[in-house]
């Protein structure tokens, strides 16, 4: 079986970010950067997919040279190889040219399974994993909490209030998966020296046939039109108990008021 | 431009390889999952749980700067940023890991026959088989060289008779590095396997320093060892004492960990608490506590570095570990014990780091040559004169 995860750098979730005033975009170079850390319950269920079923498992990342760090992080959980499109053309792309341009790959790898992180931690739209099934044209079973895959079907436990539903689809599909669904591994160190020779192939624009005009800040279908910071935060409500009890009353209303009970 | 992060005042993460940060981000994450929250209570009970030895395996901790033979061949600034990650959380940690990698498989990945290497270093990579080292005696500690304990040819074997005293994992070794003197061919190195006749361990209680981590005394009684149990390449001190040089090595880096967890421990608690109506960080001797501590973390960390880098270029000398190992240990138990006082009272229980530091520095001051022996080391690296031999 062949596997493929999609990666993605984001900002240290922890990390305070700024926005470009030019164009509006994330200054990525500014703050620290990680994995996001959704894709690696990704790695480590495509992982788990391949020492159930045998095969190979192959990330890939979209995002600029500098992504390659965060390439290697992946494969340092042990991945066999990644596909990294990097192209300057790429900068400001939306969500849905980010699936067509992800969907472009996978074309060339032709993976059986494609996992995905339920949403990236900068802009969390969760539409890339939805958007990639709907151009591939492959199914998409999105929010997975457990997954299997018997033969040619893909299963899907994804959590819902009452309990899960399970969906089952034909592969090859897309899947995005959601915290929890397993425990990442650490990288070992063996991995993390194994990694930076694990083959890594390079695509831009013109390698996967994408017209450059369609993507970037030049073809973005959304646009961030302002930003501003977060106000700071209002001091709290007090309630103070005049010693009869009535407060607690006060509090259930508060909280039936906001239909949190 | 808002002032550098405090934990990391001059930007080192800069000078760092990308893999270099994977490792250290890696460790910290362990020890943040597995070690910290748990590592009061290994102290205070007095034990390190043996399962950890497979996890750290797992990882790939344990000899990971050797090459080959299921280790992770690492660089040793890597190395390094690991021990440092390690000691963040407790000494006890850093020095299984010392002792494992630098102490008892360096010397058979150095020494050792390849037959010996194939048997040993893939198990003790994994954490399979825990070692230890022996070369401190009860009556030879920093004078090593006059150990008494003895190894005699007899017929195709040898007999080993004697003590070893204050050794780190000992009780719980499958493996002991023991080093004896031989009748004409000087110290030499032998791979005891625990269970062999005449072979026995005594934990050693009481302790109230470097609580989470086995320490035991080691005897040897008639004790017979096949031929190969010898380590044919090295024969005289140059065995041991390159094998303390490696794990001294990893003390330049440890110790700054252990100092860097006291100051943020000190650091967190002088912003928040409150006394005479606003927080003690905000009157000027506790600035200056927190700022001589920034300054000597700062500089320990960067000499740390500096060593690594040396050491990676293959022109790091002994005497330069032991500045390291002089400087970095005794800034780190000045940090410890004035972080202390700035956590008051609460700075002498478990429940904050500061205390479980300070007293595991005093053992770290004393290990792998006190801080006296390295004083003197540099003095008669410059002036020529020996004042111990
Ligand atoms: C927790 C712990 C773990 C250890 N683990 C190991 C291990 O795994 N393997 C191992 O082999 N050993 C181990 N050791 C032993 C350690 O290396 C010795 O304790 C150390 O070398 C000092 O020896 P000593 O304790 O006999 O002190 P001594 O050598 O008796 O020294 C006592 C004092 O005298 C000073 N002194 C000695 N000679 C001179 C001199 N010439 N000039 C000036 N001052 C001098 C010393 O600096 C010290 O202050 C461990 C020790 C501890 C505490």
């Amino acid at each position: 079986m062949k596997i493929l995860v999609t990666v993605k750098r984001v900002p240290d979730t922890a990390a305070e970010k700024r926005l470009d005033p030019a164009d509006k975009t994330l200054d990525r170079e500014s703050v620290e950067t990680i994995l996001n850390p959704v894709d690696e319950y990704a790695v480590e269920e495509a992982l788990r997919l391949k020492e159930q079923h045998g095969g190979e498992v192959v990330v890939l990342c979209m995002g600029p040279s500098s992504a390659l760090a965060t390439v290697r992080k992946a494969l340092s959980m042990g991945p066999d190889a990644a596909v990294h499109v990097h192209d300057d053309a790429l900068h400001g792309s939306c969500a849905f040219n980010t699936a067509k341009v992800l969907q472009a790959a996978i074309r060339q790898v032709e993976p059986d399974i494609v996992l995905c992180g339920s949403e990236s931690t900068d802009a969390r739209t969760s539409l890339v994993p939805s958007a990639l099934a709907e151009y591939l044209g492959w199914p998409g079973l999105t929010g997975a909490k457990q997954l299997e895959v018997d033969g040619a079907t893909v299963r899907v436990h994804r959590e819902t209030e009452n309990g899960y539903d399970v969906v089952e689809a034909d592969g090859p599909a897309v899947v995005s998966v959601v915290k929890g669904i397993n425990e990442p591994r650490y990288p070992s160190f063996k991995g993390i020296m194994a990694a930076k020779s694990k083959p890594v192939t390079d695509y831009t624009l013109a390698d996967l046939g994408v017209d450059p005009g369609e993507v970037g800040t030049a073809g973005a279908t959304t646009e961030v039109v302002d930003f501003a910071p977060r106000p700071p935060r209002q001091a709290g409500q007090q309630v103070k108990d005049p010693g009869d009890g009535s407060a607690a009353v006060e509090l259930a209303e508060f909280l039936a008021g906001h239909k949190f009970i | 431009m808002s002032p550098p992060p405090a934990l990391d005042f001059l930007d080192l993460d800069r000078l760092l390889s990308d893999e270099e940060r994977l490792i250290r981000d890696t460790t910290r994450g362990f020890v943040a999952d597995r070690i910290l929250p748990e590592v009061a209570g290994w102290f205070e009970r007095g034990e390190l749980p043996r399962e950890l030895a497979k996890e750290l395996g797992d990882l790939g901790l344990l000899g990971m700067h050797l090459e080959g033979y299921g280790c992770a061949g690492t660089n040793a600034v890597s190395y390094g940023l690991a021990c440092l990650e390690l000691e963040a959380g407790d000494s006890g940690a850093r020095s299984f890991v010392s002792v494992q990698g630098s102490l008892a498989m360096y010397p058979i990945w150095k020494y050792g026959s390849e037959e010996q290497k194939r048997r040993w270093l893939p198990p003790m990579a994994a954490g399979e088989v825990i070692g230890c080292f022996g070369l401190t005696e009860p009556d030879f500690g920093s004078n090593p060289a006059g150990m008494r304990t003895s190894a005699r040819r007899d017929g195709g074997d040898w007999v080993l008779n004697g003590t070893k005293m204050w050794i780190t994992n000992g009780g719980i070794a499958d493996v002991a590095v023991v080093w004896a003197r031989t009748e004409d061919e000087g110290v030499r190195g032998f791979l005891v396997p625990a269970g062999t006749p005449g072979f026995s361990t005594r934990d050693i209680g009481r302790k109230l320093s470097l609580r989470a981590s086995v320490t035991s005394e080691l005897v040897l009684e008639d004790c017979r060892l096949p031929a190969d149990a010898v380590l044919p390449e090295v024969r005289g001190m140059r065995g041991p004492l390159s094998c303390l040089n490696e794990a001294r090595f990893g003390i330049v880096w440890g110790s700054m960990g252990a100092a860097r967890a006291c100051f943020q421990s000190a650091l967190e608690y002088a912003t928040t608490r409150e006394q005479f109506d606003r927080p003690i960080g905000g009157f000027q001797l506790t600035q200056q506590k927190l700022a001589d501590m920034l300054v000597e973390l700062s500089k320990g960390t960067l000499l740390a570095l500096h060593l690594g880098r040396m050491k990676d270029d293959g022109r790091l000398a002994p005497e330069q570990v032991s500045l390291g190992k002089l400087n970095n240990v005794r800034e780190a138990l000045a940090i410890a014990r004035s972080a202390r006082t700035i956590l008051g009272a609460n700075g002498i229980t478990l429940e904050y780091p500061v205390i479980r530091h300070a007293n595991n520095l005093e053992s770290v001051l004393t290990y792998e040559g006190t801080s006296e022996v390295h004083s003197l080391i540099l003095g008669q690296a410059v002036t020529g004169l020996a004042a111990f031999q």
